[in-house]
């Protein structure tokens, strides 16, 4: 991508480590007085450099942004830089220093209901591994290097300390502290990396650009030490000896009569908590406000936890969870990459409807789809840029439209702050549009539209043991909607 | 728009795919000869299977291709093949043991059943591609391999059979001057079980010596007087007969009864391909990623470049299917012996038939068709042209123009032209030049 001329563009956290974050800059003099938790304003422009701006990301977003070129430089967790490097080694991202603030680490955890005290007793012990993570590539370079003969790695959206014991043997996750994650119930094994803030820079941006004034102002903070702050994996660890009958076929799932259903977190909790409460089901931790993970209820043959919408099929799919109310938005976005898994939707449930739109910057000269693919295929527009949460959606709707070529940015949440500079197409939800509108943003084309559902999945639905029980609650959800 | 190839991969043009032919052609000729049978195995296996044995490194595990397959909602992830052993073994655990045992019914299937831990030997050899990421892009991503599997191989004749297998195709392939290099994994892991390190400290010095960092054996070695005596002569001699091994086994009476069963199985291969007037070096620090080997380990140089190399591993399909079923094998690296070897066509060379019509008429292209037709049934090749085209490439040219002399033969090599009446003349004429 080209630069203007002398310009120079910073990506800064939006979160945990946006206070810190904050006090930084005011304290190197960067000229960012509106950064800050309130405000509305994603772009920023620094009153002190005329030619640095900035722009607030999710922090996950940040080292990717750094690495493709959008941003010359970038702070963020070294958690979300390794699970970036892991993957992809030969990125274009150079990490500069530690910035010595940001707490809390990266941990591998079991709960403390399983008999996991010891990775390397347990590794001995279990032949097959299922690990729970919202940092998947740490999670695969883990286990490739604790030699696990067998393993599963499940990427979640969040909640990934609910999973074990019954749903993964490990999750791996942040936490503040030892302490904090045992008050969780959890165990942890051990710790993979502290999540202190880091200063990262683009490679060419480095190699290229003269980033030297505000290198110098920011390296008043830089951290002392610079020794190495990724725990070793350890290397060459003896093979756990196993007997031999080592099996390969997928772990047979117990045959239990309890239901398991999964409710969703976050802006989806309160309509949901209501209209269960309309269906006569009522549940202890999910409803006043107080997020319960494990909410409990007065029917014995149901369990319940609760978790990201985004993570629910792929969980109903593997069986983790015999039914769950998520959007269909993640329903569908689950079918278009796993054609054949095994998870239904069973009913529609009126809530929580939105769009499913493609949406451009206003100053775009163009009002739909076809007039967007013939600006790509002119050239003017090679490769599109397109920004979503929804990855197999999002591909699948730019393949039937015969858009090419077309460059992918996944994104963890406020997707519009992208358009313009750093995606030219947005594939996102939107209500009444009316933030999409606020972002200068218009909509081009609605691929769907989307409300909650009740998805199961279909060996539940077939099983004997279960099959009582899932009508009985399918009946109950039934007569909410009439 | 420009279609860039991936990062890392390779384009096999004609003059490649010649050389590639021809190295693959002496490599199925002598397998074949040798009483091996060609197998294929698929591009796509579980991750698991490369996981479940323990024998790569997660160094290496770390590069491959992996990804999930559009039903790996359950987290399974499967990779694209990254080495071309395991996969063999699978398929012989797979097939060809379980069909041994299916073959017969009753009693007699009882008895089979017994017999398998002494398996009928297996020998296999394959033609393959294994991925393996690398990470400047300048090295290929995607590399073949010419593979050879004695499953069910227990003693050192089988050894010495990969061996003199793998010389000879090097050899069927002109080059004359190739290096054979051994080394014996079985005795570097009971040199180190000497040193007698806590378990941890060991992990150390086994995944450094993996590396090709010896040093931390000499390092390590002054925990145990008792090496001292042969140990450096192990490292730093290079033995060109058994009679160093000889000596070596005189210098460490003391030593593990480990470390002498070894040494006394590299003894016998290494008597053996003196018998056979093979020659060697023994260098026993030339071996790097030697992991899953469990007993002697060859490289092959050519030019001072590694292009093969194999050995014994043992544990590899006891780990797999917990069957005792000892084996080994060999790869010869396709890229690096193209690079060695010449081209196949020398600049200016002139080699096949153009026929080629004087005009579009129906009549014409059909006398073409026919002819080339001909010249190919008899064993020529030909090609047809109705446009302008260069022409300086064929050994001869035959103009098609029907009529009075249907038949206009050019002879590019001696530049001499004549008419010819019909296609029989033709070929009694190239015949001659055959």
């Amino acid at each position: 991508m080209a630069y203007q001329a002398g310009s120079l563009k910073l990506a800064l956290p939006k979160g945990r480590l946006l206070p810190s974050t904050a006090e930084l800059l005011d304290e190197v003099d960067l000229g960012f007085s509106d950064y800050s938790d309130k405000t509305r304003q994603y772009r920023l422009k620094s009153t002190k450099f005329p030619y640095l701006s900035a722009k607030m990301f999710q922090e996950k977003d940040i080292p990717i942004q750094v690495a493709i070129g959008n941003y010359d430089l970038g702070i963020c967790g070294l958690d979300w830089i390794e699970e970036l490097l892991v993957r992809y080694p030969a990125s274009a991202l150079v990490k500069i220093s530690n910035l010595n603030y940001g707490e809390g680490s990266v941990y591998v955890v079991a709960s403390n209901q399983a008999e996991i005290s010891s990775l390397d007793e347990s590794l001995a012990k279990l032949n097959s591994w299922r690990i729970v993570s919202e940092y998947p590539n740490l999670a695969e370079v883990f286990a490739l290097n604790r030699r696990m003969r067998k393993f599963s790695v499940f990427p979640v959206w969040g909640a990934a300390e609910v999973y074990p014991p019954e749903d993964a043997e490990l999750a791996i996750l942040w936490g503040k502290n030892e302490n904090d994650l045992e008050a969780q119930g959890l165990v942890p094994l051990m710790r993979l990396i502290p999540a202190n803030a880091f200063l990262i820079a683009n490679r060419e941006s480095l190699e290229n650009k003269d980033l030297s004034q505000i290198l110098g102002c920011l390296s008043l903070k830089f951290g002392a030490k610079q020794e190495s702050l990724i725990y070793d994996l350890p290397e060459g660890q003896k093979v756990p000896v196993l007997d031999n009958s080592i099996q390969f076929a997928p772990k047979a799932q117990k045959q239990e009569k309890k239901i398991k259903l999964a409710l969703p977190d976050g802006h989806q909790q309160p309509p949901t908590a209501e209209f269960l409460k309309k269906a006569g089901l009522k549940f202890q931790g999910y409803s006043e406000g107080i997020l319960n993970r494990r909410p409990s209820t007065d029917l014995d043959y149901l369990s319940i936890k609760v978790i990201r919408p985004q993570d629910m099929p792929l969980q109903v799919a593997n069986g983790n969870f015999d039914l769950a109310i998520t959007g269909r938005d993640w329903l569908l976005d689950h079918l278009y990459r796993f054609p054949s898994s095994p998870v239904k939707k069973l009913l529609d449930l009126g809530f929580g409807m939105v769009k499913i739109v493609a949406a451009v910057s206003q100053d775009m000269p163009l009002a739909n789809i076809d007039e967007l693919r013939q600006l790509v295929q002119s050239g003017k527009l090679s490769p599109l840029r397109v920004a979503s949460e929804y990855i197999n959606i999002a591909d699948n709707y730019l393949r039937d439209n015969r858009i090419n070529p077309y460059k992918l940015i996944p994104t963890f949440g406020a997707s519009e702050a992208f358009l313009p500079e750093d995606a030219n197409l947005l594939i996102d939800n939107a209500q009444t549009g009316e933030t999409l509108k606020q972002h200068n943003l218009k909509i081009i084309g609605v691929l769907f539209e989307s409300s909650a559902c009740l998805i199961g999945n279909k060996g539940s639905l077939d099983s004997s043991d279960k099959k009582q029980n899932i009508d009985l609650l399918i009946q109950m959800v039934r007569k909410a909607l009439s | 728009m420009e279609n860039q190839k991936c990062k890392g991969m390779q384009d096999l043009l004609p003059d490649d795919m010649l050389k590639f032919r021809h190295i693959e052609d002496a490599f199925r000729t002598c397998c074949l000869e040798w009483g091996y049978q060609e197998v294929r195995t698929p591009t796509l296996e579980y991750l698991h299977l490369f996981t479940a044995t323990g024998t790569l490194t997660p160094s290496m595990l770390g590069k491959v291709y992996s990804f999930l397959d559009w039903n790996g909602w359950s987290g399974e992830r499967v990779v694209l093949r990254p080495d071309g052993t395991i996969p063999v073994a699978r398929l012989y655990i797979n097939n060809l043991i379980c069909s041994e045992a299916a073959k017969g019914g009753g009693e007699e299937r009882k008895e089979l059943n017994n017999s398998l831990f002494t398996a009928k030997p297996s020998r296999l050899f394959y033609v393959t591609n294994i991925f393996a990421f690398e990470g400047t892009g300048r090295e290929n991503r995607e590399r073949w391999q010419c593979g050879a599997e004695f499953l069910g191989g227990a003693k050192f004749t089988a050894d010495v059979e990969i061996i003199l297998l793998a010389r000879e195709v090097i050899r069927k392939l002109g080059f004359a001057d190739i290096e054979l290099q051994l080394s014996h994994a079985g005795l570097i892991k009971a040199l180190i079980k000497e040193l007698k390190l806590s378990s941890g400290e060991e992990a150390k010095v086994v995944s450094r010596v993996l590396d090709g960092d010896w040093q931390a054996l000499m390092e390590a070695k002054s925990i145990n007087p008792q090496l001292d005596k042969f140990l450096p002569q192990l490292l730093n001699l290079k033995g060109k007969s058994s009679s160093f091994l000889q000596n070596v086994k005189a210098l460490s009476q003391q030593a593990s009864s480990n470390l002498k069963s070894s040494l006394e199985d590299f003894i016998n291969i290494a008597t053996l391909l003196d018998s056979l007037s093979c020659s060697y070096e023994i260098d026993i620090t030339a071996m790097r990623n030697f992991e899953y080997y469990t007993g002697v380990c060859f490289q092959l140089l050519a030019d001072g470049e590694k292009i093969g190399g194999g050995g014994r591993y043992d544990d590899l399909v006891p780990l797999m299917s917990g069957r005792d079923i000892p084996a080994c094998g060999f790869a010869l690296y396709v890229d690096p012996i193209m690079k060695l070897l010449p081209s196949e066509r020398e600049e200016g060379d002139k080699s096949g038939i153009l026929v080629k019509g004087k005009n579009l008429s129906p009549e014409v292209i059909t006398a073409c068709f026919t002819l080339a037709q001909s010249l190919r049934n008899a064993g020529h090749t030909a090609e047809l042209g109705f446009t302008t085209q260069k022409e300086s490439s064929y050994r001869w040219i035959i103009l098609v123009s029907g009529g009075e002399t249907p038949f206009v033969l050019t002879d590019c090599e001696q530049k001499q032209q004549r008419d010819v009446a019909s296609i029989a003349e033709i070929l009694s004429i190239l015949g001659e030049y055959r």
